[in-house]
Order: C-alpha cells, then structure tokens, then sequence
C-alpha cells in the first residue's frame, strides 16, 4: 500500500464512521497537504528547510477530514481523537476549529474568509519583521466569492511576497460558474502565477518554494474530485455523502 | 466624536507598536497625522469592507491590536459574518468604529441609514457594544477597551448631549431620581430626555454601554414598575436585555426609537426626528401616557 493510499483510506474510513465529511473535496487536496505539513511546517518535519514561522490555512474547511488525517499522520492527534470525527464532543469537526487544534491557524467553513485572513497575518509578520510564510489553500469554487478578488487585489498592492494562495483546481465550480483561466486572472490581479498537477508531490514541493520578491504567488494546482477512487472522482453525487459499510469495501477494492 | 476618534487613535498608535488602523476609504483626511507618522500600521484599504474585517482578523492572529472604521451599513451589515465568524467565533479581538449612526447621512437616503447596526451586533455573543452620548465618552470607553482583545463596537454619532456624564467604565448611572417611572436614555438621547422630563417626578437612568449592560442599575432603580427607554437605534433593540433583566418582574414597558421601516424621505438628522417623534415633546407626550394609565 503506498503511502497516501493509506492515508486516502483513513479518509473514507473516518467519513464512513462518521456518517459525516466531504471526502471528495479530502481526496483532492489531500497530496497538497501532505506536502505542506512534511516540508514547510514546523510541527510536521522540524529537519526541512525553510519551515520556520510558516503558516497554513485550510480555507475550504469542508475538506477537513484531508487536514484531520495529515495531523495524524504527524502525531499532532491521536488514532482515538480522528475516529471521534464530527462526534458531539469531538474537537475534530466538519470544519476545523482553530481553538481546539493545535495546528489549524483559522476556524474556516464559510467560504472566502481564509485569504483575507492570510493577508492579515502575512501583512502582520511584514510589519513585525517576522520570519515565515503564509500558505492558504482555497478551492475553485471558492473563488466565487468576492473577497477572493478583494484580497487578491490586496496581497499585490502591500506586495505580499511572504504569500502563496494555492487553488485546488478540482473544477468544483463548472456546474455553476466557468472560472475560466485561473492562473491569467491572478495575473491580471498582480501575483506570480505557476500551473501544476496538484497530485505530483515534486510539483508541489517546488511551487511552495517559489518566492517572488514582492509578489505574491497563486499556485493553481490542478486536481480531480475524489482522486484515487475512480467511482467516486468528477462525481458529484459524492460532494456530501460519506459511504455505507458496502461501499467502503467496493471504494477499497478499488482505490489506486 | 470623529475629531476625538483622531486623537485618541494617534495617541493608541503611538503608545502601542502592535495597533494598527483600517480605513475602508472613510476618514483619511481625519487621520492625516496618524498616517504620516505611522505609514506602516495605518492603511487605507479600499473600498472592500468584507475583507478589510478577515484582513484585520488575520493581524489579530498574528499578535496586533486592528482598529477598523468606516461608515455602519457599510461595515456591520456588509461585513457581518466575517465580525462573527473571524472575530467572534475565533475569539479574536478589534475596535469597530463606525460613524453614519442611525439617520445621521439623512440627506444620502436609505442606502447609508443605519439604525440595526446594534441590533445585529447583540447577535454576536461576547461583543461589546458602546454608543457614547460624547466625545470625551468615547475616549474614555476607547481607551479602555481598545485592547481588551474582544470586539469592541463604538457607535459614533453626530448628535451628541452637551455634557458628559460621569460613568464608570461599562456601567449605567443614575441621573436623576424620582418615583412614578424610570427612564432609560441611550447615549445621545440623554439631553431630549432630559429635557422631556425636567419637571417630571421620575428616574432617569443613562446608558452609554450596552453590552455589557449595567443590570444591577436598572433593577435598582425601578421602584415604579413602568420603563420608558429611548433608543438611538431601531425602537426595542435592547427589549431582550431588557427581558432577560427583569425576567422576574412585571413591568410597563415601552420603548421610543427609529421606527422598523425603511425612511425613504431625505433632509437632514433633525427633520427625521421631527418626523418619527423622536423629539422631546412626543417623549413627554408617552411619559405622561404611561404615568396615566
């Protein structure tokens, strides 16, 4: 079993326990945040370079049980507490709570609050002559909302070069809005924009290294819905749904 | 008040390196001295009042004391959500000051009234809501909370009364006692209530914070068991505090206010009052009302 596949089967495992969790919007981001936390965050892999004072914020909070399982992964929460997902008195819930998580920067959930945000703090550490990054991962979806646009008017102006936006391009929004090309609005917007597979580990790494003076940088990361379970990928009937004991065992079987 | 808010906002900056000010494009003239002598924590965002709330939450994250301010529509219906998710929920602190108060840009129509704005913030739990009757209240109130790292809602106004009145920091106080009803006057309402009932024998009981909100004051002081409360905002804003007060008790009560409907005329601040009977004269008019029944 390779190594995101078994954190790709905790995913389902979870939701399926639960009843509960966006695992399609998991299952995109999930290569995005198992690269982030191993090399640029400092309660992940202490031995990486560039990882002090780096910050992550989970915008699309619905793809929480991705987050969930990465902290995992890396001894921030226990086996105990992850299965306790969405449970009453769980402290891991269908959108992350930053005063319960050690790790969570933001309680996000509602969509377009995350990039502001991450402006705030990385606008903070210019002013505090802080050390560190701000990575903030939003969905295609999400930039639906206007305060997306605002901020990335915003990071260009205070020339945010501490900040990478990566957008998980899993073309959530195609059955209601064609965002079009991504990566030439944020450049319209002012930012440094690069194009990748946001399920190729080397792509990601190199992305989240990129600085740009001071520019800020959209990394449009290009992903599908419910990657590694064919059944469940590009399949909207699976936004919100988590699987029965049968489907669990049929999306097993057939997981790459 | 927006004079005060200048200085007393220049003084915070200077005493405090981790404050900061966010304009949405709204008194920048008025902080022109704030923004040469601190260029790195005084901006002048734009015109995007929703992110200039998340924006000023992620400075709070990262350590800083964010004062946001433009006009109250614009700031506390726009941008609600992010006050309460960002700010509220995340247990975050900031100064909201807002000017644009109830009918204050009369002339501007609907669109820049703003008489919910306290009604939506009691909705936010923990926030703290302050509408000062004068500059110097404002100060005071601003200067002691203004790194209290909760949400800190100043209501300015340019009606204001003609003197201050001594308070203590997030209390009521007693302005005048008499026997047949107790009157709750709010912030710049204090000087027509006073003058509706100089002659009148009843409490005046005053009010320049409304959350928290001086409880003890008003159960002390309500001997008659009839309470008339004027209100800057929307008539009955604070009927569930006041509900929650006096839960055990049977009281008259009624209250004076911006009526609940959407004001299309123009003009200015005064002739809307006139309008509403927001004016001494009705006032005493519905004192006497409740006094007779």
């Amino acid at each position: 079993m390779s190594y995101l596949r078994k954190l790709r089967t905790q995913i389902i495992e979870v939701a399926g326990v639960a009843k509960e969790g966006h695992v399609p919007s998991a299952l995109s981001i999930l290569d995005i945040l198992f690269v982030t936390y191993k090399e640029f965050l400092p309660h992940s892999d202490l031995s990486s370079i560039d990882n002090i004072g780096n910050r992550f914020i989970l915008s699309k909070g619905h793809a929480s049980i991705a987050l969930y399982v990465v902290l995992h992964d890396f001894n921030q929460i226990t086996t105990e507490e992850l299965f306790s997902f969405a449970k009453y008195e769980s402290k891991l819930g269908g959108h992350p709570d930053r005063n319960k998580i050690a790790g969570v920067e933001l309680s996000t959930g509602s969509l377009g609050h995350g990039l502001p945000q991450g402006i705030g703090m990385a606008k903070a550490m210019k002013i505090k002559k802080a050390v560190g990054h701000i990575y903030v991962l939003i969905g295609d979806g999400e930039a639906n909302e206007g305060t997306i646009w605002e901020s990335a008017l915003l990071a260009s102006n205070h020339k945010l070069g501490n900040l990478t936006c990566i957008v998980d391009n899993n073309l959530s929004s195609e059955r209601a809005l064609d965002m079009g090309n991504m990566a030439n609005k944020f450049e319209a917007f002012g930012w440094e924009t690069l194009e990748i597979n946001g399920h190729d580990h080397g792509e990601i790494t190199r992305a989240l290294k990129l600085r740009k003076n001071n520019k800020p940088i959209a990394v449009i990361a290009n992903t599908v819905k419910g990657f590694g379970i064919p059944t469940m990928e590009s399949n909207p009937e699976w936004h919100h749904r988590s699987p029965n004991p049968e489907e669990l065992a049929m999306f097993l079987g057939e997981m790459r | 008040m927006r004079k005060e808010f200048a200085v007393i906002m220049g003084r915070e900056l200077a005493a405090n390196p981790a404050s900061a000010l966010i304009l949405g494009d709204i008194g920048v003239f008025g902080h022109r001295e704030s923004f040469e002598k601190f260029p790195d924590r005084v901006f002048n965002i734009g015109i995007l009042e929703q992110s200039m709330v998340s924006f000023a939450a992620g400075m709070a994250i990262e350590g800083m004391y964010p004062t946001i301010h433009t006009i109250a529509p614009f700031l506390v219906e726009r941008a609600f959500e992010q006050i309460k998710i960002d700010f509220g929920y995340q247990s975050l602190g900031g100064n909201f000051v807002t000017v644009g108060a109830s009918l204050d840009y009369a002339a501007l129509g609907a669109t820049h009234h703003c008489p919910g704005d306290v009604g939506l913030m009691l909705n936010i739990p923990g926030a703290e809501i302050y509408v000062p009757g004068t500059a110097k209240e404002f100060s005071d109130l601003f200067s002691q909370s203004c790194r209290n790292k909760k949400i800190s809602y100043f209501r300015l106004s340019e009606k204001t009364n003609s003197a201050s009145i001594k308070t203590e920091y997030q209390k009521g106080s007693l302005v005048k006692k008499g026997h047949l009803l107790t009157v709750l006057a709010i912030g710049p309402m204090l000087n027509l209530v006073q003058e509706a009932t100089s002659d009148l024998d009843v409490t005046v009981l005053y009010y320049n914070s409304i959350s928290p909100f001086d409880a003890e004051l008003l159960r002390s002081n309500l001997e008659s068991r009839k309470l008339y409360i004027v209100e800057p905002f929307y008539e009955n804003t604070i009927a569930p505090i006041i509900q929650q007060v006096l839960t055990d008790q049977t009281v008259m009560t009624r209250s004076k206010g911006i009526p609940r409907r959407f004001i299309t005329n123009y003009g200015n601040t005064n002739e809307h009052y006139e309008a509403i009977g927001l004016t001494s004269r009705s006032i005493r008019n519905d004192i006497k009302e409740m006094l007779d029944a």
